[in-house]
């Protein structure tokens, strides 16, 4: 198992806190990874850390090899880490069909000057863009409200654009914070399908933060637990729900409770 | 562009380079070419600033470049005796050079915090040309020679301005024409991917740089951008009085321009343009109300912002069209 991504001792501390303690792991290529653990744990700051989005105060994030971290969003996202937002995040104010095509930011073979001019390359772009767009919403279904502006969808709705937007941008690897949240069961196993998809038909690798075990545990080849910012187990789902340690931290914590 | 916003801008660049000369030669109001000259080289400016509000920043410092372009074209004219037609473009240049620099420290900055810095900026510039020696201080540069002639290859494309017979109307001319392109330049901008990637880091910083926009150039692109229309329209218009002092732009120049970008309508490209023609022409209908002129002037600004929150172009009139060109964009893509 070749390791496309590598979290090595990364910690990150906020003054007196340490909200991300020396935690390691690999992931494999086109592997769906989730990162659990209680609110607070840590994951989301994990997220960030991966995506560049704040600064490792140690260790580092390898990318088939190349450290990404403590680079900046735009050019880890060039490398092809990218990551949705635990809020759905999306450019409100314009239409889905539009958040996705301006997404394609990082395919364009023209420059912006090209664009300015309307060069052939631009154009070339511009059509392959709007290819790929409905491309993508056909992908995750979202045919009925390709023009509709953003700030007027349901939070569903939100998700799966986020998730567009997400994969607009032809990454190799998609982190995904809690992108269930919200949802019901029919939509979160409807996302979980959608996920698997992703995997299987776009070779994208998953890393996801989600606090729906159900969903977690359906849709994992493996997992990483963290609390108190600190990994304390790894494995496949079953062992997960197995692990004494695992079970401990989730008795401790009040709102999530471990099983399907 | 569809055949009927084709029309549109045909009918608009004849109403604004014949119809109204041939009103004002009717009508002996030849005052009105300054009037209308000032309009169009203020809504560059404005342009400028309304391409600021375009990525989410509220820009109250335009006059500081206005007045730095006004001050590059006349110290070329002057002191290395350049032709004004070479130093229109260098002062543009200029300004948006200079803004790299002011831009890359306060465009981390966000609403009223970059507003504030933008606002000191403009009595920075003032300040620096009081001091500085090239500008030669509080008395200024005056008597600045009109614009020579610009030909290339034997075809002269510009007559010297000295030569004309009424040099009120040429400028009023060449302002309108650069209006029109500097209008046009925004347009095209706006509707091509440059436009969708500031609307993106309008609506969402963090987004944007997380599908890859490196946020910090963009933003430095499009205030550079911005600076450069405040150059240029700086440069004409010191052209035009062919005098420049260290009040020429000042922060109420700088409140101005934003406050033309709000009343004609942040939504609209073309919205700065008719934001300046409607405050210059309303600050000047009030004169005949002497101590009370802006008394009222403010209140009616108040009024039409909180009546129309989205400018003037948001009015039903107006949306018509611009609904259409939406849903035409749309299709288009
Ligand atoms: N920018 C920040 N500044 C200070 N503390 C932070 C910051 N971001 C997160 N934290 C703290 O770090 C810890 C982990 O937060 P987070 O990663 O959001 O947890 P999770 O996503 O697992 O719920 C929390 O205690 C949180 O308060
Ligand atoms: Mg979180």
């Amino acid at each position: 198992m070749a390791a496309l991504l590598s979290v090595q001792g990364v910690t990150k501390r906020y003054g007196g806190l340490i909200a991300v303690n020396n935690v390691s792991f690999d992931v494999a290529a086109s592997e769906i990874l989730s990162v659990i653990g209680p609110n607070g744990a840590g994951k989301s700051t994990l997220f960030k850390l991966i995506s560049s989005f704040t600064q490792v105060t140690s260790g580092k994030v390898l990318l088939e090899g190349d450290r990404i971290s403590n680079l900046t969003p735009h050019v880890v996202a060039r490398k092809g880490v990218v990551r949705t937002f635990q809020e759905a995040t999306i450019f409100r104010a314009m239409t889905v069909r539009d958040n996705i095509i301006v997404s394609h930011h990082l395919r364009s073979q023209a420059s912006l000057l090209g664009f300015f001019l309307g060069s052939a390359k631009a154009r070339a772009d511009e059509a392959a863009f709007g290819d790929s767009a409905d491309d993508i919403i056909e992908f995750l279904g979202l045919q009925g409200i390709a023009n509709e502006v953003a700030s007027n969808l349901p939070q569903g709705h939100l998700r799966a654009l986020g998730m567009a937007i997400g994969l607009a941008t032809g990454p190799k690897v998609l982190l995904l914070d809690e992108p269930f949240a919200g949802m019901n069961h029919d939509e979160t196993m409807h996302m979980v399908n959608l996920v698997r998809r992703l995997r299987d038909d776009r070779g994208v690798t998953v890393l996801l933060v989600e606090h729906d075990m159900a969903a977690v545990m359906k849709i994992s080849d493996r997992i990483v637990v963290i609390n108190f910012g600190q990994k304390i187990a790894e494995g496949t789902p079953s062992a997960i729900q197995s692990n004494d340690q695992v079970i401990e931290a989730y008795l401790g914590s009040e709102d999530d409770v471990i099983g399907m | 562009m569809n055949i009927r916003s084709l029309l549109a801008v045909i009918v608009f660049i004849i109403v604004v380079l014949v119809a109204v000369p041939v009103l004002i030669a009717k009508s002996g109001r030849w005052d009105f070419y300054y009037t209308l000259t000032s309009v169009a080289l203020l809504s560059i400016a404005s342009a400028g600033v309304w391409f600021t509000f375009y990525i989410g920043r509220i820009n109250i410092g335009q006059g500081a470049y206005a007045l730095a372009g006004g001050y590059v074209s006349a110290v070329l004219v002057m002191k290395a005796d350049m032709n004004f037609w070479l130093t229109l473009p260098l002062a543009g240049i200029f300004c948006a050079v200079l803004s790299v620099f002011i831009g890359m420290p306060i465009l981390r900055l966000r609403g009223v915090y970059f507003a504030m810095v933008t606002l000191i900026l403009t009595e920075v510039m003032r300040l620096a040309a009081l001091a500085l020696p090239v500008t030669n201080g509080a008395k200024g540069i005056t008597s600045i020679p009109l614009p020579g002639a610009v030909s290339i290859g034997g075809v002269t494309l510009l007559p010297d301005f000295n030569t004309l017979e009424n040099p009120k109307l040429a400028f009023y001319l060449v302002s309108a024409t650069l209006m029109i392109i500097c209008y046009g330049v925004l347009w095209r901008i706006v509707n091509s991917r440059l436009g969708h990637l500031c609307r993106s880091l309008q609506q969402n910083e963090e987004l944007a740089a997380s599908i890859g926009v490196n946020i910090s150039w963009l933003r430095v692109l499009a205030y550079s951008i911005s600076s450069f229309f405040g150059g240029i329209a700086g440069a004409m218009f010191i052209a035009v009085s062919q005098s420049i002092y260290p009040s020429s732009f000042q922060v109420a120049d700088s409140v101005n321009f934003m406050l033309n970008c709000f009343l004609g309508g942040l939504g609209y490209v073309f919205g700065p343009m008719l934001g300046t023609l409607v405050l210059y022409f309303g600050w000047d209908l009030l004169f005949s109300t002497g101590k009370y002129q802006l008394l009222i002037y403010s209140s009616m600004i108040i009024l039409l912002i909180l009546l129309l929150p989205n400018g003037i172009l948001s009015l039903g009139l107006f949306n018509r069209k611009i609904k259409a060109d939406k849903h035409r964009d749309q299709e288009g893509q």
